[in-house]
């Protein structure tokens, strides 16, 4: 594996301290102490606060925060920050998202480090701007053209919406690709106690330049770890890059052979270093009969049909899914054939859950607990939902 | 010109274009039509560069699509070839940044006016640091000639094959109505005037537009029985007026019509990142560092 050094954030950027603040306050903190400096975005409910607080902190932290004309410009000024050498993010909900999902795809091909927090919303279209769901899930996967993988986190609570801020950060600078941070209203909106480390605390990943010469650099010649190393702008590497399937020059090649071999690339960056990358919490899972999967808001809701039901005897295990994306594929095949069935909590009518019923592959049950948004479940309907799978 | 000077020139050519060590050569051929504006445009930016003196290491261009959006990839500079319109908010970005970097978008009218349109004006609005060169070819020519917000009344595309019926944008007047700090229009045929004004545009603090009249021979010409790449710059030699300072409500351009070129805006203005300095520096005194202005 590739050793990946660390630095510590910069005090002047964190607000060390205990806080009570909501999900999309403790976000902008996380990227800001994450040593983001530019940030492009547009209003859009619920995600708004995000780009307020950066609004009100940047010019404090040397940073540069800019409302773009709309959510194509704010993705496209990110990726053009971020290969100025500049770490960089953007915040969206719902209609933003679909129209941020073109210039995502441009990240992906260029290998820019940036973040895209996406606290999401009811849909389809404009649906419930100020209520949440957990639908863009899918979208998130899969929203741009063409084949690619992605990363997506998912906090829970206003105090890990800026732990997995920065987390994010150091995932688009280790791997080189624009990381989404899938929050939703609830966490969004939720106020909590969130306490800020020490700067000293923050490790964070540099962005990785190259040790080359301009004379012997090529920008798409990658590591060991699948990931190349960028360069730096101004420094007369006159390096080229395009969204077009491109060479390890950077060149357009538009044929077959160069297509498999760039494409294949991009997805086995993430898919080779997935058990890096892959971070799942796992409760109670030795001898469970079911067991439960979650993620985000949904992760907190489902506590109390967990309890009702050990209490009754059912033996419940909980994976909580910090990272959706890349999927727990491995672990979530292992598992199927140790237990009866696993319920899927989510607030959508079925999206992860086609993961999940994928890797059972049979081998145990699989039951949705859809929720179409605009509230979060009813814990009865977890309850019931478990009740029904340990039949 | 007799036959050995021919030959003479060719072995010249073949040794190394003047312009070699800011074009990419491992990409030449390029995929031009012959008799196409743009590589006038990319000489004249080129020439513009030398002329000026100034840090090639310090000059980005950046791309949308279409024929033009293919300049940044032979350019030997920092080059980044977008997506479709979106080349400005990514300069906006890049520039931002890299305050002391000379950021030059390059792209067609089809990509910065049409789905890059609104990009253009709010960009302008910010006198964000960057220029803007527009090769209008009047017509989508990568994708086969299809109808622009530049193509002539009556003109005809592949779709408007019975003439477009509907107003044109004009770009001189978008751009300085706009905010911009510059505007200047030229024809591929005006190659030391065009030079001119990049060189002039690229010494602009602000967003600087050049737009560059360009001959579109393959598509736009061909449809339209404008004849070859000569005709079509006789036709500019012909019907081009300079006129600086003209006032850009009045340089439409009409199908086969007159064509005003020349200097139409050139003023100072403070630039985005200078007004947002000044700005924070009033709200926060000394306790505010100004951005952009520490060496790298």
């Amino acid at each position: 594996m590739t050793k990946i050094k660390t630095v510590k954030a910069d005090p002047r950027d964190v607000l060390t301290g205990e806080h009570y603040l909501d999900g999309n306050h403790a976000s902008a903190e996380g990227g800001i102490a994450a040593g983001c400096k530019f940030f492009g975005g547009y209003p859009i409910t619920p995600s708004t606060e995000i780009a307020e607080r950066i609004s009100q902190r940047f010019p404090k932290v040397g940073g540069i925060f800019i409302q773009m004309e709309d959510e194509m410009a704010s993705m496209n000024a990110i990726l053009g920050a971020s290969w100025g050498g500049v770490k960089s993010m953007t915040c969206t909900s719902g209609p933003g998202f679909s129209l941020m999902m073109e210039n995502f795809g441009l990240g992906i091909m260029l290998e820019t480090p940036c973040v895209l927090v996406n606290v999401q919303r009811g849909g389809p279209s404009t649906g419930l701007p100020t209520l949440p769901g957990q639908a863009d899930m899918m979208q998130a996967r899969w929203g741009s053209h063409g084949d690619y993988e992605v990363i997506a986190l998912c906090p829970d609570s206003p105090q890990e919406s800026f732990e997995l801020t920065i987390h994010a950060f150091n995932l688009s600078e280790r791997y080189r690709i624009p990381v989404f941070v899938m929050t939703d209203e609830c966490v969004g909106h939720m106020t909590e106690k969130v306490v800020i480390p020490g700067a000293e605390e923050i490790d964070l990943v540099p962005r990785r330049y190259t040790d080359k010469s301009p004379e012997e650099y090529w920008p798409y010649i990658p590591e060991k770890d699948l990931v190349p190393l960028m360069p730096p702008v101004g420094k007369g590497y006159k390096f080229h890059i395009t969204g077009l399937t491109h060479d390890y020059r950077g060149y357009p090649v538009i044929n077959a052979e160069v297509q498999e071999k760039c494409v294949r690339r991009l997805m086995d960056k993430i898919i080779k270093n997935a058990k890096d990358i892959i971070w799942i919490e796992e409760k109670d899972i030795e001898g469970a009969e079911v067991v439960l999967l979650s993620y985000g808001i949904t992760s907190r809701v489902v506590q109390p049909a967990i309890e009702k039901a050990k209490k009754e005897g059912i033996k419940v295990g909980q994976i909580r899914l910090v990272t959706v994306w890349p999927f727990p594929e491995e672990r979530v095949r292992e598992l199927a054939s140790k237990i009866g069935a696993y319920v899927m909590v989510e607030m959508n009518y079925g999206q992860v859950y086609y993961e999940v019923e994928r890797c059972a592959a049979g081998k145990c049950k699989t039951v949705l607990v859809p929720h179409a948004g605009g509230t979060v479940h009813n814990p009865e309907d977890v309850y019931v939902a478990i009740k029904e799978a340990v039949k | 010109m007799s036959t050995v000077e021919i030959v003479e020139v060719r072995g010249k050519v073949e040794k190394e274009h003047p312009m070699e060590k800011l074009l990419r050569m491992d990409r030449i051929p390029h995929i031009w039509c012959p008799t196409c504006g743009i590589g006038t445009a990319v000489k004249a930016f080129a020439t513009a560069l030398e002329q000026l003196e100034i840090d090639y290491n310090n000059v980005a261009v950046v791309s949308g699509i279409g024929c033009t959006g293919r300049v940044a990839g032979y350019m030997k500079l920092d080059s980044f070839h977008t997506t479709h319109g979106r080349a400005v908010p990514f300069a906006v970005g890049l520039a931002i940044a890299k305050p002391k970097m000379k950021v030059v978008v390059f792209s067609g009218d089809g990509d910065l006016i049409s789905i890059g349109g609104n990009h253009f004006i709010h960009t302008a609005r910010r006198n964000v640091d960057i220029t803007v060169i527009c090769v209008n070819n009047f017509i989508y020519a990568m994708t086969g000639g299809q109808v622009a917000p530049t193509t002539p009344i009556l003109a005809n595309s592949s779709t408007t094959p019975y003439g477009t019926f509907e107003y044109p944008f004009n770009l001189p007047l978008l751009a300085a109505s706009s905010g911009a700090v510059y505007v200047a229009r030229w024809t591929a045929l005006h190659v030391r005037r065009l030079t001119n004004a990049f060189a002039e545009a690229l010494q602009k603090r602000g967003f600087s537009f050049v737009e560059v009249i360009a001959p579109c021979s393959t598509l736009y010409a061909r449809r339209n029985k404008l004849g070859d790449g000569l005709n079509l710059m006789k036709f500019y030699h012909d019907n081009s007026i300079i006129k600086h300072g003209a006032d850009p409500r009045e340089v439409d351009i009409g199908f086969q019509e007159k064509i005003v070129v020349g200097k139409f805006v050139d003023i100072e203005k403070p630039t985005y990142l200078d007004c947002l300095n000044d700005g924070y520096k009033r709200v926060f005194g000394d306790a505010y560092k100004v951005y952009g202005e520490e060496d790298e």
